[in-house]
């Protein structure tokens, strides 16, 4: 089994709505407290499992937005376990969840220079790494509903952008949803193999704007606004 | 990188020392300019230990949950950084035993002493080959993704540990003309050594913001980079440096840690003036230390990618 994450950038949103559920879950998660550094003063910052960063891509006028959230990929190559002095930092070997045991971190840093992702982020706090858990204290919690037994993020979205499952099923809803979309790794260059995929957004035919027949109504509007001068 | 004085205090005061080790034991087995006197053994044997205890203790000043610190030793199967720790403890009995050994008996180079000795050495120079490993085994920093960062460490610590050592002779006023003729070469070995280092990163290379997020066919650019402030990531790893900026830090660096020591050990073996010999090794240290800052600082981690950069 290989759980994992895939990420539909044809429909986020870029609401930010999985990054809040996700602090709000695991803040008293396995591995919390999230601490928050300045959280109400000029400089705000705290640690984060989930970040969206927004991107453009292509060229005016054949520019798209792509809102485009990371959390951990819990890679196969997980090289950040490979690192760690420790022994904290582990890849379970049923479900290939990445942790970090907190009671185990001395906090020197070496997995997060490790990560291409910027998955970890140090608590400057307990002076341990965080890392997303892939919220192991829900997805096996037999004491809420099946349905529920879901990252909070991929419970919270909106957008339905996000979908958790079993990557090594060839049958699994996500394994078909990266088949049949075309999903992919980010930096394959690299060679980490990580779990969670991206699906690219889908290729929709332009809607055309410049032949739109006007309606009268509208035609009406720009008529008033020539003639009406402020 | 965010350029931790920790780290290179680590990298800097530990390679020395290990370096110093090393050349004790060249020294003393071919019996080099005669070979160190009980005293100077001595000296160079704790002035060995005192860099790499520096170093060592510096090293704890960069965890930030240092009560787990004794656990860094488990993982050396997978881990260089464990790997470092193993080696570097095991060090010091070799070290503080030849130590004792030259102390109570005044045998420098007999065979129990060179047995010693030669141990301290070679575990040092393994724990510099396991210092350069953790920095280059990271695919995901392409500045130390290479084999020229453990040659490095090796060519630097041996210079410093040279320096060291000849300036030692020069200031306790015995004959240095081959110690010397050797520090020189180490010395302009590693200014070459540093050359090909950065001829070798100049040259743009690695994943860049397409392959970071996907797009590989399309210009792509940041828009928003979904924070306010700075977090751990751009913190620990968003440092730069503006490249007119660097060359003249290189440039320092080169004169301090090469130029100035290799001047200052040639005037001082012909003059035998022993503040000459200071200034080498001072200069050495110091320019060596700039060193270190610079590999950190022009260190330029692929999550920068997530951050707006092209490539790094």
């Amino acid at each position: 089994m290989r759980l994992g994450l895939v990420i539909d950038l044809d429909t986020c949103v870029g609401c930010h709505a999985c990054a809040v559920a996700c602090k709000e879950w695991n803040t008293s998660g396995t591995t919390a407290p999230l601490t928050d550094y300045d959280p109400y003063g000029a400089k705000p910052s705290g640690v984060w499992f989930n970040r969206i960063r927004h991107f453009e891509v292509g060229d005016y006028p054949h520019n798209k937005t792509i809102n485009f959230p990371m959390s951990c990929m819990h890679c196969e190559n997980a090289e950040c376990v490979t690192v760690c002095p420790t022994g904290a930092s582990y890849k379970r070997a049923e479900d290939g969840i990445v942790l970090v045991d907190q009671s185990k971190c001395m906090g020197c840093n070496y997995c997060s220079w490790a990560c291409p992702y910027g998955a970890r982020e140090l608590d400057r706090v307990s002076g341990t790494m965080k890392k997303c858990t892939l919220c192991i204290d829900r997805i096996y919690d037999m004491e809420i509903p099946e349905e529920e037994r879901q990252p909070a993020c991929v419970l919270t979205c909106p957008a339905h952008a996000r979908m958790f499952g079993d990557v090594d099923d060839p049958e699994s809803p996500v394994s078909r949803a990266v088949r049949d979309r075309g999903g992919y790794q980010l930096m394959p260059e690299l060679d980490y193999n990580p779990t969670n995929h991206y699906l690219p957004p889908r290729v929709h035919a332009p809607i055309p704007t410049e032949e739109l027949k006007k309606k009268a109504v509208r035609k009406m509007k720009e008529w008033v606004n020539r003639v009406v001068e402020r | 990188m965010h350029p931790a004085l920790a780290v290179i205090f680590l990298t800097l005061f530990s390679g020395g020392g290990f370096g110093i080790m090393a050349l004790t034991a060249i020294v003393n087995d071919f019996q080099i300019d005669g070979g160190l006197n009980p005293l100077q053994t001595v000296v160079a044997v704790i002035l060995s230990l005192v860099f790499v205890s520096i170093g060592m203790l510096s090293s704890t000043a960069h965890l930030a949950n240092p009560k787990n610190a004794w656990r860094a030793f488990t993982r050396w199967r997978t881990s260089w950084l464990a790997r470092e720790g193993v080696f570097a403890v095991l060090y010091y009995p070799f070290a503080v035993l030849y130590l004792g050994w030259v102390f109570f008996t005044g045998g420098t180079h007999d065979t129990a002493g060179l047995i010693l000795l030669n141990l301290a050495g070679v575990v040092g120079l393994v724990t510099i080959f396991c210092q350069g490993m953790i920095y280059a085994v990271l695919r995901t920093i392409r500045q130390w993704n290479t084999a020229l960062v453990p040659a490095n460490f090796y060519a630097m610590g041996l210079a410093i540990g040279a320096t060291v050592l000849a300036a030692e002779r020069v200031i306790m006023g015995a004959p240095a003309d081959t110690l010397v003729g050797i520090a020189l070469a180490l010395l302009a070995a590693s200014a070459v050594m540093k050359g090909i280092y950065y001829f070798w990163i100049a040259r743009p290379g690695g994943p860049t913001i397409r392959t970071a997020i996907g797009f590989n066919r399309s210009t792509v650019r940041i828009l928003e980079q979904g924070h306010t402030f700075g977090t751990f990531l751009t913190e620990e790893f968003g440092h730069t440096l503006p490249k007119a900026k660097a060359r003249s830090i290189k440039v320092m660096m080169f004169v301090c840690a090469f130029v100035i020591p290799i001047a200052a050990l040639m005037i001082s073996l012909a003059t035998g003036e022993s503040a000459f010999a200071w200034i080498a090794v001072l200069s050495v240290i110091f320019g060596i230390g700039v060193e270190r800052w610079l590999f950190f600082v022009e260190a330029q981690h692929v999550v920068n990618l997530y951050h707006g950069r092209q490539q790094c």
